[in-house]
């Protein structure tokens, strides 16, 4: 009983290190296939407007509801001891420094992660990697450079373009409901703001970038056969994809504010 | 002579699946070699490990007498520059039209002006019997026949020494099977290329073929040219092309 525990045990912690290094290996082949040349533009440009361009409406949503629903939460528990005047900086930094890059994180990869992992999946089942493969090219270098490439730069901008939104969704509902002052509110927005915030939050956008792109390309590289095996790889994609961003915000945070 | 392809006691498993125990085989250069074997017997396992899809466990494998078995880099290129493979169901990238899927390879050669695109495209699709008007299509909006075609001009489009068939006929109506089969028989004598099919199809076997192997339970059971096929004495060969329930090869229902 306590042996074949043990053995469960094993062979699972087995597995599992089998698979971050075969991970390893595959994200190294993706970032040299980034930097080596030839270059395969058309394709990286594609990527870019899939990635970045088209996810812009879900960030931007996401953004303005998040700064919206932040200004009315706080307001309703800082009236309490009337510390309304910090709505602004309450807004401003919770959404540079976590909801704005950490909910475009996961928006993204419930939107780009699932169609990536899809894709590749659908391209692995119906021999297409392969048939790279036959015609010199490199799988790796045409399918998941690109779009590792287009995620990492990508998500930093969304983040930007998601943090103003989001502050502007604070600054409506506090000017227009809450009957805030606009110019204090713009000044207490940028008052106690500083550099930091905002770059800690688009560092953590870069890395959530390139998670989501080489963790769902991964997926579908490895998918199993058929329709079902298609299937896990896409619910894979964004499962693990989502946790590791969580994961990986949380050791950002300390590494950035942790004293 | 050398042969053009020279497999020696190649072997594969996957976990404890015993897939090749052994395969010997070669072909010379001009030759169309068609092994036959039943589903599961390790037929695609055994072309994917020639053209380097699948690594095998041990053997070798010589392709003009140059050892290719666990070649990387230059030697793997030279020698994938040399091959054609057309895929089971056609494999065709779906996210491009046509005429793209068909100058895929060239294109990563050289710079082409898009007039040289489009001719050399439209050249390779009239060689497997299609006309021009396909080339903005995407591979969605063919059937069946005119993907594989599509599929057979992408594989001949850098005129390979060598091509390989993965079941060519394997869902095509009885006639389109045999339009492809004319097909290969048609661009194997054009580019004077070796070929390797892999199939089922005893119709099908039985015309393109110049040579016959039969690959059963991991290893080459038979091998020898197509006139020899029907007067063989061997009971597993005789079985397979005439479908036979009773015989030695097991049928597990």
């Amino acid at each position: 009983m306590i042996i074949s525990f043990a053995q469960l045990i094993g062979a699972k912690i087995l597995r599992l290190s089998n698979e971050v290094g075969r991970f390893s290996v595959f994200v190294l082949q993706s970032i040299i296939g980034i930097i080596i040349p030839p270059y395969e533009f058309k394709i990286i440009t594609h990527q870019f407007l899939n990635i970045g361009f088209y996810s812009l409406p879900v960030v931007g949503m996401t953004a303005i509801f998040s700064g919206a629903v932040l200004a009315l939460q706080s307001y309703s528990g800082f009236s309490r001891f009337s510390a309304e005047s910090s709505i602004a900086t309450v807004v401003v930094l919770s959404i540079t420094r976590e909801l704005g890059p950490v909910l475009a994180g996961l928006m993204v990869a419930g939107r780009v992660g699932a169609s990536i992992a899809a894709e590749i999946g659908t391209m692995r089942v119906t021999e297409q990697i392969d048939a790279l493969y036959t015609l010199s090219t490199d799988p790796i270098k045409y399918l998941v450079s690109p779009r590792v490439l287009a995620a990492a730069v990508t998500l930093p901008c969304l983040v930007l373009v998601g943090d103003i939104i989001g502050v502007m969704g604070g600054y409506i509902v506090s000017v227009r409901k809450l009957d805030f002052n606009s110019a204090n509110y713009i000044i207490n927005t940028f008052k106690y703001l500083e550099d930091v915030d905002v770059v800690s939050g688009l560092v953590k956008a870069f890395i959530f970038g390139i998670i989501i792109s080489t963790v769902s390309c991964y997926s579908g590289y490895n998918s199993d056969k058929g329709a079902k095996g298609v299937g896990s790889a896409t619910t894979r994609a964004v499962v693990n994809s989502s946790i590791l961003i969580l994961l990986s915000n949380y050791i950002i945070t300390e590494l950035f504010f942790s004293k | 002579m050398t042969p053009k392809i020279k497999v020696q006691n190649l072997k594969k498993s996957f976990g404890t699946h015993h897939v090749l125990r052994g395969v010997d085989v070669e072909v010379d250069a001009g030759k169309s070699l068609v092994i036959l074997g039943g589903s599961g017997s390790g037929k695609s396992v055994l072309i994917k490990t020639i053209i380097g899809l699948v690594r095998p466990d041990s053997g070798e494998i010589l392709v003009d007498g140059i050892d290719t078995t666990y070649a990387k880099g230059k030697t793997r290129n030279e020698l994938l520059a040399k091959c054609g493979f057309l895929f089971q169901a056609g494999a065709l990238f779906d996210s491009l039209t046509v005429q793209e899927n068909i100058i895929f390879y060239a294109e990563n050669l050289k710079k082409l002006s898009n007039a040289e695109k489009s001719d050399l495209a439209e050249a390779k699709l009239n060689s497997v019997g299609l006309s021009g008007s396909v080339l903005n299509m995407f591979p969605s909006e063919l059937s069946g026949g005119m993907q594989k075609r599509v599929s057979l001009a992408r594989a001949i489009c850098a005129d390979p020494e060598i091509i390989f068939f993965d079941e060519p006929t394997t869902g095509l109506d009885p006639i389109m099977a045999n339009v492809i089969n004319d097909l290969i028989i048609k661009v194997r004598d054009e580019l004077g290329a070796t070929t390797v099919t892999i199939t089922h199809d005893m119709h099908s076997a039985l015309t393109i073929a110049t040579e016959v192997a039969m690959l059963y339970e991991g290893k080459i059971l038979w091998h020898g040219p197509k006139k020899d096929v029907i007067k063989s004495k061997n009971e597993y060969l005789h079985q397979f092309i005439n479908g036979l329930v009773d015989g030695p090869i097991s049928v597990n229902v």
